[in-house]
């Protein structure tokens, strides 16, 4: 199905989630009708397509309903257990179906077993929607008999297991044997119905579900939302034994192990069986399936369901002080035989007589669970799904990260606190095999480094390619300060396929990230998930648990210093054998010499495998006059995917011994293509070269410096693959998350393969070429020959090439300094100046650095009158700045923009930090105001006065990384705006903490939409492949924007790594987006923007052909306005006052708007040049015609020349005339909120400020409530809303997600019952109360009351949660005062301001990342202490005014909620009060001590004199006014 | 680099200047360097741009940034070789470079530039008061010989540059020494002949032969030159004067100001204790009314020897407008050079400017010695588009007029004639890239640019010398220097790297080449 851009491979899912299961008793139907009503319930976590009546997926998985089956079949069925259904997905083609139906039979029979015969299925298809009709299969079942002949014909113990076995193994046989057979499940356990369906459809489709006959104990559910909609039954979940709602990064990398472990694999079950199942994983399978196949396996080889799950998704177990020993044996042993399947994840799973949960390790997705009194256990995606009295409810709880909840229908056990994991990790010595077999890297005998100084370094330096940049710019700085270095501003020099200056291979990849449907993690604050553990050694079978399974080389960190490789090469070959392969080959050889060597490699090791050898060694150490090295990470991968096509991959570990790689993106690619380790040996003899030359701190020693790089790289991994959202080194290992721009198909295939490479590009040849010509600047050697100076990160003359240079920032500024050439100022002049500038970026650095530079228009062969097109002004109010804060920029340089854009009828862009309310009331005031995951400044009033509301899902310089805004950049006026203190640094996170999935973005969607009901929602995405099924994904989740970023958009301050290696151009990601939003129908319903590195009407152009309805612009604007590219933008010394918040810089910034407005109106007229020769009138008509774009065949570059573009300017197969741009917008989702209600009921309070009081129940569906509220509050009365508790709503029930988002002041809510995930979102002065109903019998203070990330961002106001709350609670708070009576892990992250007192205990890693505002644990038991995370707080004294303070909140938790706890507390006040612990970052007390001595000087802006030209309106006020309503 | 933030804290300091009332007394460099901390705090000045704009600005491609750090972290040995990577004579450019990198530096935007200058003269004279400075004879000689004809910048730069590279090097010079402009222009107030000296001395301990007093093209004859040397490098700059075309131009104390200057030159030499050869015409301004026409450094260079000789008034009639109060004017926004400055040494030891002023007539008295300037008021900003001010006419007395308008071309007769070399339309030698329409004859300087900065006659010698050398050896892989270097303009690049990559085997002969950028 994969087409133009579009490959179904990059689909994602995410859902809801749900089981019903029944400890004790019999099946009944009333269990299959609470997992129906389940489901019904988790409706809006799924999603529809362009079709509103077509469903992503719904599904339920049973136990075999025996009485059903009886009932309905004329045949006479065996007893229960030997016989089992194939569910069939059958083709609607008769001759097919006859053919697959033959099939199967002929395998069962072939397989020993008996057909019984076959069943159609009941099925309503009137019920489904019409694209799900028009490609429904034939559903079919087929009923097999177990032989006579199969152990336990007599109910003999495990009988059923050996049939099970047989089932799996027909399915298997059957479906490699025709790939297009669909079988849901085959089991005499259990049988699924699911399809192409909303969760409302489903039990009206299957007709069986209704049928009373049907019982089951258990009943597993699903409701899917996918990214895409293209017609698939399949797709639905349950796959045969998971239920997964989330996302599997590490996929490919756990793909091509499994498929390297197919050889070793020896299962006695199984027996001769085994070959019959290869390969384990079906290509092209969802990660859900693929994870569904695998543990299939693993359960019907012979573990259990639960050990299994605990290999596949284990704890994080290395940083958890507090796991049992005998659980980190557990996991540390089972490392040695699976990498983990690491991802966002609550995977829901059933064998038939156990059902389970476990979360992924980082607790990413959510899981509430009840257990009646009755024995009925409900686990869901959220709370409330199903109505049960909270009478019956004997308990309520929360999954937790990386743990398992177990219900064993056998026993009628039920397990939620490790018991289950216990009871795995003890059933073997685990602990004691390991210690006995692992060896340690440190534990080895020291060797002294292979030093062969026969080379001098500056010779193989320059035959690796390195540059003076490298040993500045780099290592330098990590030599010195053990951190990658920070860079700013965008990534403008010319792609590696179109640069001269032989770009090292690693260059061609580029990172891969998570946006939407998996979150980054953030491995500094969030470090206790993170591993840089790696081993080395051979794997054994799978299928067996021995002593000698441990038997690896095990590491803590993946880079080797030159004496730790001899330790590892020059081993005891008792201990391990290991082989060197030389990766370098003769240069007399020349380029095709290469091509030989890579074969000579790949061959040695296998036969060095076959000897027995299980370390690897890839050594470039001979390199030298008459050698050349094959690039490092080609002959990794190389030999990687030679040894897992041979099957032998898991024999032995590579190591790469590698003088080329010295970034830290280097290091990845080759962990990213298998290697284990690596030892970067020329980085590191650089290194001591610039201690010998004094280049380092004058008193660090060799032996610091190489340990400083190393704890850099380290640190720089872990933040690349955390931007995948991946945990854990050893899961990255092989896991190629990386997209190739620029390699030739060939080649990708071949040594990379599966990586994708959609625009071609160079294949080994040029490689090879370009491995002699840098070889050919080192020999024959010159001692003066000084390194190449690089200009990658500054420019240089003779350096890389920078769309931004010195030519065209001056030309651009010459240009706007004269007007615009529409009569305004010396326009003629400006028209030259700005037509040399436009001439050398479209002529010269376009093509010399980007895709569309390749690109050429097809001009109409008559153009038409310039006159007859749309003018500029309709032109300009297409376009918009980028995301820049205030706080990044200046003062002066945002309003500047602000105005300029204002003026044009275009829309500025508030970015990720608040805008002061003052400028809402003049032309000062940004259209689009940011969300970003960090949400400062983001209150009800800063919504409201949005026109759009872009949520900034990543940043081309830095996607799947979060922001920092370095404290010298925190003055006071950017501090009050972002609600922080002055000169404390902000952290915002990597992810959004309420988007770890698609279904999450659409309800923040929801969310904001609540807050503003006219503003459009956008969208930020970043190109990388799969971006158009995410953007289709945006579109289905209701978006009316989105927006599609380069890789080379902008950042005030980000890692090198990220700037140069993390994204792909816009141009593929555009193209991308549009063809896959017109393939799906959707394109008619968004707009799409691009962005990045925008300069000239040319770029617009073709964005606007490629698929773009509007553009962005960031850097040009900034240039225009006098930004030179100094890139010191994170350092707070911009000299032109642009990103800066000194006030000395801040006085230089001679910017107007009239230069942005001059730019963007000479970049319409270009547009409008371009559009009269290519004779189009409109930019409607515009949009999308890729047909008006062909490849430039005038340009010949050499390397450009395998570069393919067929697949950007592709079009899709779609109806003629089906709408290419938007033309309408998205479906209303407000009509039924509850909101409309409490705003009538609200009226007086609303108009008049007179008190209102109202009741209302509520239930898990109502979503977001008291947002329209708020809005409505601070539309009217500003951001000062009403007076305290003006409007007091009591309701009763389970909440939806986001209940309280965005809460005004003078609103306050009362809850009884419980609440979901985001409680309190973005709270902006309400208050909000929740706590259990009447008639609760369980102990509030040990029950869940509300789910993960509550108070994510809220600002003011007050909650009481009289329960415990999950994950995150109060992240990234910065005002609201909180009480709450335990916590989940990460309570209080990145929080800045607030108070939050826990009476109970917390997770893990509490106040990570918090700079602000203080928290209060009450820590009766002492175990508080060890879950603090102490990098930015300490622990101190509670004073007599915080005394107060802190009491005063209990007794009005008390006094709101009725809390036991708090009564309880408030009674034992002085012998309770030393118990509290006193939360206080270190930052924080600074500012505060300094804020004091300075005064409380009135917060606001200092302007400096010359600022812009706005002194007829006022300056921000000393305190927020409260807005004129009439203004509002 | 540098330290963080230090341009906000320190100010410029640029050279110490001795009191102009003091130094006219003498012929001795007029300004010197600041104190080690001073300079080195100047270098912290420098804010290691994204762009460093001076390093575009710098014809040379000077590492500036690079070695601005280098000078603030005390590190002057390896500044010295980043200097001497780019630059082969850093005391020259040091001395009596305009500094284009300094209008370009981004500090000039709004705040006063990097004593870029300063610091690059402080480098070169530290590595020789050092001992740093030491000959660096070629290891291998190629057995090729050279002529170069001129040993003014661009003539000495390629010689040093082809004798690096191993070949036989015979500079041939008119004069009776070395430099060319730079020893019979340029004062000693501004540049000390000495320096030169040294260099030479230097260069002559590396293998480089000079031969002064030889008139290349007469005696020699071109075609025994070419006879003599596998290549033959044309460095005689540009000398043909642009001439003031008005009515009085040839009455007497109507000179050229080079004239007047060779011969304060040469009478410094001597009062130094060097032999030159006397003026057959002395031109003097003791005593007298100067007026000078045209307002560039070398008018400048006349009102300083003038002062000194004893002037009783010195005056230059400039056509250009005012500058504006910063001294950008409008068609030279940053980071452009501006063609004039505020002020300028000569000024300020009493030289007096006229702005926008236009020559009409000189007038002389029964004599036949120019007694007075007649001119007027003009307005506009390049000679093309002058308009004269109604009624602005006037009179300036004078004793003594130095035209210092310009060269046009450099000598045709001799040498360039005798050698059959093609001329472009301005009457330079025609060399694109260096090679002429003669077959291993090479042009490079104002020979082939027409006149220009001494920087960019350095630059232009160390081009050309890197084409003489392909043209000697054959020797493919050499482009890549200058792309380490950024030692070349944009169209030499794309052939040098097309050829390369034909070479290589990577296009085709024939085939379309898409050029790489800078």
């Amino acid at each position: 199905m994969a087409s133009g851009l579009y490959d179904p491979r990059y689909e994602h899912d995410a859902c809801g989630v749900a089981f019903v299961a029944r400890l004790h008793g019999p099946a009944s139907h009333e269990i299959l009708q609470s997992g129906i009503t389940a489901i019904e319930n988790l409706f809006h976590r799924g999603a529809t397509g362009a079709d509103p009546e077509t469903g992503d997926g719904a599904g339920i998985l049973l136990q075999m309903p025996d009485e059903l089956y009886r009932g309905v079949l004329d045949a006479d069925l065996p007893p229960a257990g030997r016989y089992g259904v194939a569910m069939c997905f059958l083709p609607d083609d008769p001759e097919r179906r006859s053919e697959l139906e033959a099939l199967l039979e002929r395998t069962v029979v072939a397989e020993g077993q008996r057909v019984i015969g076959w069943r159609e299925v009941p099925v309503s298809l009137s019920s489904a929607g019409a694209s799900a009709r028009a490609c429904a299969p034939a559903i079919r079942q087929l009923f097999v008999a177990a032989a006579d002949g199969l152990p336990g014909t007599a109910g003999e113990a495990g009988g059923q297991d050996a049939f099970e076995r047989k089932l799996f193994v027909i399915r298997r046989v059957a479906e490699q044997a025709a790939p297009d057979l669909v079988v849901a499940s085959l089991s005499s356990r259990t049988v699924v119905y699911k399809g192409m369906l909303t969760s409302l459809q489903l039990s009206d489709f299957y007709g069986d579900l209704q049928d009373p006959r049907a019982k089951t104990r258990l009943a597993l559910v699903h409701s899917r939302f996918s990214t895409n909609t293209f017609p698939s039954w399949e797709l639905a979940h349950p796959y045969r034994m998971v239920a997964h709602n989330g996302e599997i990064n590490t996929l490919m990398g756990n793909v091509n192990w499994m498929r390297a472990r197919e050889s070793s694999l020896r299962c006695e079950p199984f027996g001769d069986d085994m070959a019959k199942l290869l390969p384990i994983v079906r290509p092209g399978l969802s990660d859900s399936a693929t994870f569904d196949s695998v543990l299939e396996l693993l359960v019907l080889g012979g573990r259990s369901i639960e050990h299994a799950a605990m290999m596949m998704v284990p704890s994080a177990w290395q940083h958890n002080p507090e796991l049992a020993p005998e659980l980190r044996d557990f996991y540390a042993y089972h490392a040695c035989l699976m990498e983990p399947w690491d991802g966002p994840a609550a995977i829901a799973f059933s064998d038939g007589r156990t059902v389970g949960a476990t979360l992924d390790r980082n607790g990413l997705r959510p899981g509430r669970w009840v257990l009646t009194k009755g024995g009925d256990v409900l686990l869901a995606s959220e709370a409330g799904v199903l109505p049960i009295r909270e009478a019956d409810i004997e308990v309520k709880g929360r999954l937790h990260p990386g743990r398992l909840f177990m219900a064993d229908l056998q026993s009628g056990r039920l397990e939620a606190d490790r018991q289950a994991e216990r009871r795995v990790a003890a059933r073997r010595p685990y602990g004691a095999w390991y210690r006995e077999h692992v060896v340690n890297l440190d534990d080895l005998p020291a060797r002294p480094p292979r030093v062969p100084r026969t080379e001098p370094l500056r010779a193989r330096q320059l035959a690796f390619g390195f540059t003076q940049e490298d040993l500045r710019v780099l290592l330098g700085p990590m030599a010195r300060d053990a951190v990658e270095p920070t860079g700013s501003m965008g990534n403008d020099v010319a792609l590696a396929v179109l640069s001269d200056r032989q770009p090292a291979l690693f260059n061609y990849f580029k990172q891969l990230f998570a946006q939407v449907t998996n979150p980054a993690i953030d491995p500094i604050r969030e470090k206790l998930v993170m591993s840089l553990a790696t081993a080395v050694g051979s794997e054994r079978n799978l299928f067996e648990e021995t002593p000698e399974h441990a038997r690896q080389l095990v590491m803590p960190q993946p880079v080797l210093r030159n004496h730790e490789l001899e330790k590892v090469r020059r081993v005891d070959p008792s201990v391990f054998e290991t082989h060197t392969l030389d990766i370098t080959w003769p240069v007399s050889e020349g380029a095709d010499g290469m091509a030989r060597a890579l074969d000579r490699v790949c061959a040695e090791g296998q036969e060095a495998i076959e000897r027995g050898v299980c370390v690897l060694v890839l050594s470039d150490r001979n390199v030298g006059t008459e050698r050349a090295p094959v690039p490092s990470l080609l002959a990794t991968a190389a030999v990687h995917h030679h040894l897992v096509r041979e099957g032998t991959r898991l024999r032995a570990g590579l190591i790469v011994e590698s003088g080329e790689p010295r970034e830290i993106h280097h290091v990845a690619t080759l962990i990213g293509y298998g290697a284990s380790a690596v030892n970067p040996y020329l980085l590191f003899e650089s290194i001591d070269e610039l201690h010998d030359e004094g280049k380092l701190d004058g008193d660090t020693t060799i032996e610091e410096a190489e340990a400083r790089v190393v704890t850099a790289i380290g640190k720089g991994l872990l933040k690349v693959i955390s931007k995948m959202g991946i945990s854990t080194i050893q899961s990255y290992c092989g896991a190629q998350i990386f997209e190739a721009v620029g390699l030739e198909p060939e080649l990708v295939e071949r040594h990379f393969t599966g990586t994708a490479s959609r625009i071609g590009g160079v294949g080994l040849d040029v490689l090879a070429r370009e491995t002699l010509d840098r070889h050919g600047r080192a020999y024959p050697e010159n001692k003066n020959d000084m390194l190449p100076v690089g200009g990658i990160y500054q420019w240089r003359r003779g350096g890389e090439f920078h769309g931004w240079n010195p030519d065209t920032i001056s030309l651009l500024q010459h240009s706007v300094r004269n007007g615009n050439g529409n009569g305004d100022g010396d326009g003629a002049d400006a028209r030259v100046k700005y037509e040399e500038f436009a001439t050398l970026v479209n002529d010269e650095a376009v093509k010399r650095s980007t895709l569309r530079g390749l690109m050429r228009l097809r001009l109409a062969p008559e153009p038409i009158a310039l006159g007859e097109v749309e003018p500029a002004k309709e032109i300009v109010k297409r376009f918009s700045s980028g995301g820049m804060s205030l706080g990044a920029l200046s003062p002066e340089a945002h309003e500047t923009l602000a105005v300029a854009m204002n003026r044009l009828g275009a829309r500025s862009n508030t970015g990720e930090g608040g805008e002061d309310e003052a400028r809402n009331r003049d032309e000062r005031r940004s259209a689009i105001k940011q969300v970003a995951s960090g949400r400062f400044g983001v209150t009800i009033d800063y919504l409201v006065n949005a026109d759009q509301i872009q949520i900034k899902v990543a940043q081309g310089a830095k996607p799947g990384e979060g922001g920092q805004l370095p404290g010298h950049k925190v003055d006071r006026y950017i501090a009050r705006l972002r609600h922080s203190t002055p000169g404390v640094g902000l952290i915002s996170p990597p992810p959004h903490h309420d988007i770890y999935s698609i279904e999450d973005l659409k309800q923040l969607i929801y969310d904001l939409r609540t807050a503003n009901r006219d503003a459009r929602i956008s969208v930020k995405l970043v190109s990388e492949v799969g971006v158009g099924t995410v953007a289709a994904g945006v579109a289905k989740a209701n978006a009316d924007h989105v927006t599609i970023a380069g890789h080379d958009g902008g950042t005030g301050a980000s890692p090198q790594a990220s700037i140069q290696h993390a994204g792909i151009p816009w141009e593929i990601g555009l193209a991308e987006t549009q063809q896959t939003l017109l393939q799906q129908d959707l394109r008619s319903r968004i707009l799409v923007e691009a962005d990045g590195q925008m300069r000239t009407g040319r770029d617009v152009v073709i964005a606007a052909l490629l698929g773009a309805d509007e553009f962005g612009f960031s850097t040009a604007p900034l240039v225009a306005t006098g930004c030179i590219m100094m890139r010191v933008c994170h350092l707070n010394t911009c000299p032109v006052g642009i990103a800066t918040q000194d006030p000395v810089l801040r006085e230089r910034f001679r910017g107007k708007p009239e230069h942005v407005i001059n730019y963007l109106f000479l970049v319409a007229e270009e547009v409008r040049g371009l559009m009269a020769a290519l004779g189009v009138r409109t930019m409607d008509e515009l949009v999308g015609r890729a047909d008006l774009l062909e490849v430039d065949d005038a340009i010949d570059h050499w390397k450009a020349r395998g570069v393919d573009l067929e697949k950007v300017l592709s079009f899709p197969d779609v109806a003629e005339g089906a709408p290419r741009r938007r033309v309408r917008g998205p479906e209303p989702v407000l009509d039924d909120a509850l909101d409309w209600e409490l705003i009538d009921a609200a009226a007086p309070a609303l108009e008049r400020g007179e008190r209102v009081e109202l009741e209302r129940p509520l239930r898990n569906v109502n979503r977001a409530v008291g947002g329209l509220l708020s809005s409505e509050v601070a539309r009217t009365h500003g951001a000062a809303g009403l007076a305290e508790e003006t409007i007091q709503v009591r309701f009763c029930g389970s909440a939806g997600q986001s209940f309280g988002a965005w809460l005004a002041p003078g609103v306050s809510f009362t809850l009884q019952g419980d609440a979901n995930d985001y409680t309190g979102k973005g709270m902006s002065g309400g208050v909000l109360a929740v706590m259990p109903p009447q008639g609760h019998t369980y102990s509030a203070q040990d029950n869940v009351i509300v789910g993960n990330t509550v108070l994510y961002g809220a600002t003011s106001g007050r909650a009481f949660f009289c329960g415990l709350a999950g994950e995150r609670f109060a992240v990234r708070n910065s005002g609201v005062l909180a009480v709450v009576e335990g916590l989940g892990d990460h309570g209080c992250e990145y929080m800045t301001g607030g108070r939050v007192v826990v009476l109970g205990s917390t997770g893990r890693n509490f106040a990570a990342g918090m700079s602000g505002g203080v928290a209060y644990v009450l820590d009766e038991e002492g175990a508080f202490p060890a879950r603090c995370n102490m990098e930015l707080v300490d622990f101190e004294e509670i004073g007599p005014d915080e005394e107060i303070e802190l009491r005063g909140l209990i007794a009005e938790h008390a006094q709101r909620t009725g809390s036991p706890v708090a009564e309880r507390v408030l009674s034992s006040w002085e012998s309770l009060l030393p118990r509290f612990v006193k939360v206080m970052p270190r930052d924080y007390k600074r500012a505060l001590a300094e804020l004091a001595a300075e005064g409380d000087g009135v917060v606001s802006r200092q302007a400096p004199a010359g600022g812009i030209a706005m002194r007829d309106s006022p300056r921000a006020p000393a305190s927020p006014e409260p807005a004129d309503a009439t203004q509002a | 680099m540098g330290e963080l933030g230090s341009f906000i804290r320190v100010t410029r300091h640029g050279f110490d200047k001795r009191d102009p009332r003091e130094r006219v007394h003498d012929y001795r460099r007029y300004f010197d360097l600041p104190d080690e901390e001073e300079l080195r705090a100047q270098g912290g000045r420098c804010m290691d741009c994204g762009i460093p704009f001076c390093h575009e600005g710098c014809p040379l491609g000077n590492l500036i940034p690079d070695w601005n750090d280098l000078v603030y972290r005390g590190d002057w040995h390896e500044a010295l070789e980043q200097l001497h990577a780019t630059n082969p004579f850093p005391e020259f450019t040091g001395l009596i470079c305009p500094a284009p990198c300094e209008s370009a530096c981004v500090l000039d935007i709004n705040d006063d530039p990097v004593t870029i200058e300063m610091i690059e003269l402080a480098i070169a004279e530290r590595g020789w008061q050092e001992g740093w400075i030491v000959p660096r004879a070629p290891r291998e000689r190629s057995g090729q010989t050279v002529g170069v004809v001129g040993s003014g910048p661009a003539g000495l730069a390629v010689a040093a540059e082809l004798n690096k590279r191993g070949h036989e090097v015979t500079v041939y010079e008119r004069d009776e020494g070395p430099g060319g402009l730079l020893r019979f222009g340029v004062p000693d107030a501004k540049l000390e002949k000495p320096v030169i000296d040294r260099r030479v001395a230097l260069m002559e301990a590396e293998g480089v032969r000079f031969a002064y007093g030889v008139d290349a093209g007469r005696d020699p004859s071109a075609d025994e030159l070419r006879a003599r040397h596998d290549a033959l490098v044309i460095a005689i700059g540009s000398r043909v004067h642009r001439d003031l075309e008005v009515p009085g131009r040839e009455l007497q104390e109507v000179h050229y100001a080079m004239d007047y200057l060779y011969q304060r030159n040469r009478a410094v030499a001597q009062m130094n204790g060097r032999p030159a050869p006397a003026p057959e015409h002395p031109i003097s301004a003791a005593g007298r009314r100067l007026v000078v026409v045209g307002g560039g450094d070398t008018g400048m260079d006349c009102i300083s020897n003038a002062i000194r000789e004893g002037a009783a008034s010195t005056r230059m009639l400039d056509v250009y407008p005012e500058l504006p109060p910063d001294g950008r004017p409008a068609g030279t926004p940053w980071p452009l050079p501006p063609k004039r400055t505020l002020t300028t040494y000569a000024l300020d030891e009493g030289g007096e400017r006229e702005w926008g002023t236009q020559v009409i007539e000189l007038v002389g008295d029964e004599a036949g010695r120019v007694r007075e300037v007649r001119a007027r008021q003009v307005t506009g900003t390049s000679s093309r588009d002058l308009r004269s001010v109604p009624g602005s006419e006037f009179s300036e007395p004078a004793d003594l007029v130095l035209i210092a308008i310009g060269f046009s071309h450099p000598e045709h007769e001799g040498l360039v004639e005798q050698l059959g070399v093609d001329l472009d339309r301005r009457g330079n030698v025609k060399a694109p890239t260096y090679e002429t329409s003669e077959a291993g004859i090479f042009a490079c300087g104002d020979a082939r640019m027409g006149q220009a900065l001494v920087v960019t006659a350095i630059a232009e010698g160390r081009k050309c010398a890197r084409i003489v050398d392909r043209h000697l050896t054959g020797r493919a892989g050499q482009a890549r220097e200058e792309v380490i270097l950024g030692a070349l303009a944009d169209e030499e690049l794309t052939h040098l790297l097309r050829e390369e990559a034909e070479t290589a085997g990577s296009v085709a002969p024939g085939d379309a080449f898409f050029a790489p950028p800078r």
